[in-house]
């Protein structure tokens, strides 16, 4: 087979990779009062990292990002169930969540939730499924 | 003044309301395109189309229920139609989607 040239491809992916995990970001922390949350998130950042191995090969994206995904699975879901845990510690039903007021410095006073640190859960572990099936399926010509 | 906000209400409501009507059409045409088309970049195309026909719609909608969560959904399908374009389009081209070693 003859090498293409895809240079066209590789420089928009090297472009819209950025805004993607950008909007992947926006979508995860705005999940509390607008659209979005963990899940959304979580695609949204599979599909970066699937543009990006679309664009340069499985395996050099492999020594760019030496993540093993089902790793991340194990992670997402052993913090969504310590952040369940961890409410045994202040003497409340499992799962409970709560909300306080801080001073931030640049971003003044925010309302930051426990619930976040559920739903970091829920995207590393939406993460690393999507990944795990797309790489699995990609892999089968040995 | 109350009359001059009722009109340009009631025009907008029209207008996008024909927007809408105008989108469909064009859908429709291009689903005839997809399930017609002699070849497989045919469909590819026309398949594009469809999904920017639909940030438009979004869009229109958005307009009509006057509210702005809609424009999340707007990017996120534009983005998704960038990816399954790409993904197709190397699958027709290559034969692979995701390949091990690129040179």
């Amino acid at each position: 087979m003859t090498r293409t040239n895809d240079i066209i491809l590789r420089t928009t992916t090297s472009l819209i990779a950025f805004i993607l995990i950008g909007f992947s970001v926006y979508l995860f922390f705005s999940g509390h009062n607008n659209p979005g949350g963990g899940f959304i998130g979580g695609l949204m950042t599979a599909a970066a990292i699937i543009l990006m191995n679309m664009a340069y090969g499985s395996e050099a994206m492999a020594k760019v990002l030496p993540v093993n995904f089902r790793f991340v699975v194990a992670l997402g879901l052993a913090i969504a169930v310590l952040t369940g845990v961890g409410s045994f510690v202040f003497g409340q039903p499992f799962l409970s969540q709560t909300y306080a007021y801080f001073q931030l410095p640049i971003l003044g006073k925010t309302e930051l939730a426990t619930a976040l640190l559920f739903d970091l859960g829920v995207y590393l572990t939406v993460i690393g499924v999507t990944m795990t099936i797309i790489l699995t399926i990609a892999d089968d010509r040995g | 003044m109350a009359d001059i906000l009722d009109v340009t209400q009631s025009l907008i409501q029209i207008v996008t309301t024909i927007c809408i009507v105008v989108i469909s059409i064009s859908i429709v045409m291009l689903l005839y395109r997809t399930i017609k088309g002699p070849t497989n970049p045919d469909r590819a195309v026309s398949l594009d189309s469809i999904g920017v026909n639909l940030m438009g719609i979004a869009g229109l909608l958005a307009i009509l229920l006057v509210t702005t969560k809609f424009n999340d959904v707007i990017l996120l399908i534009g983005i998704l139609l960038f990816i399954g374009t790409v993904a197709l389009a190397k699958f027709l081209e290559k034969g692979v989607i995701i390949e091990r070693d690129m040179d």
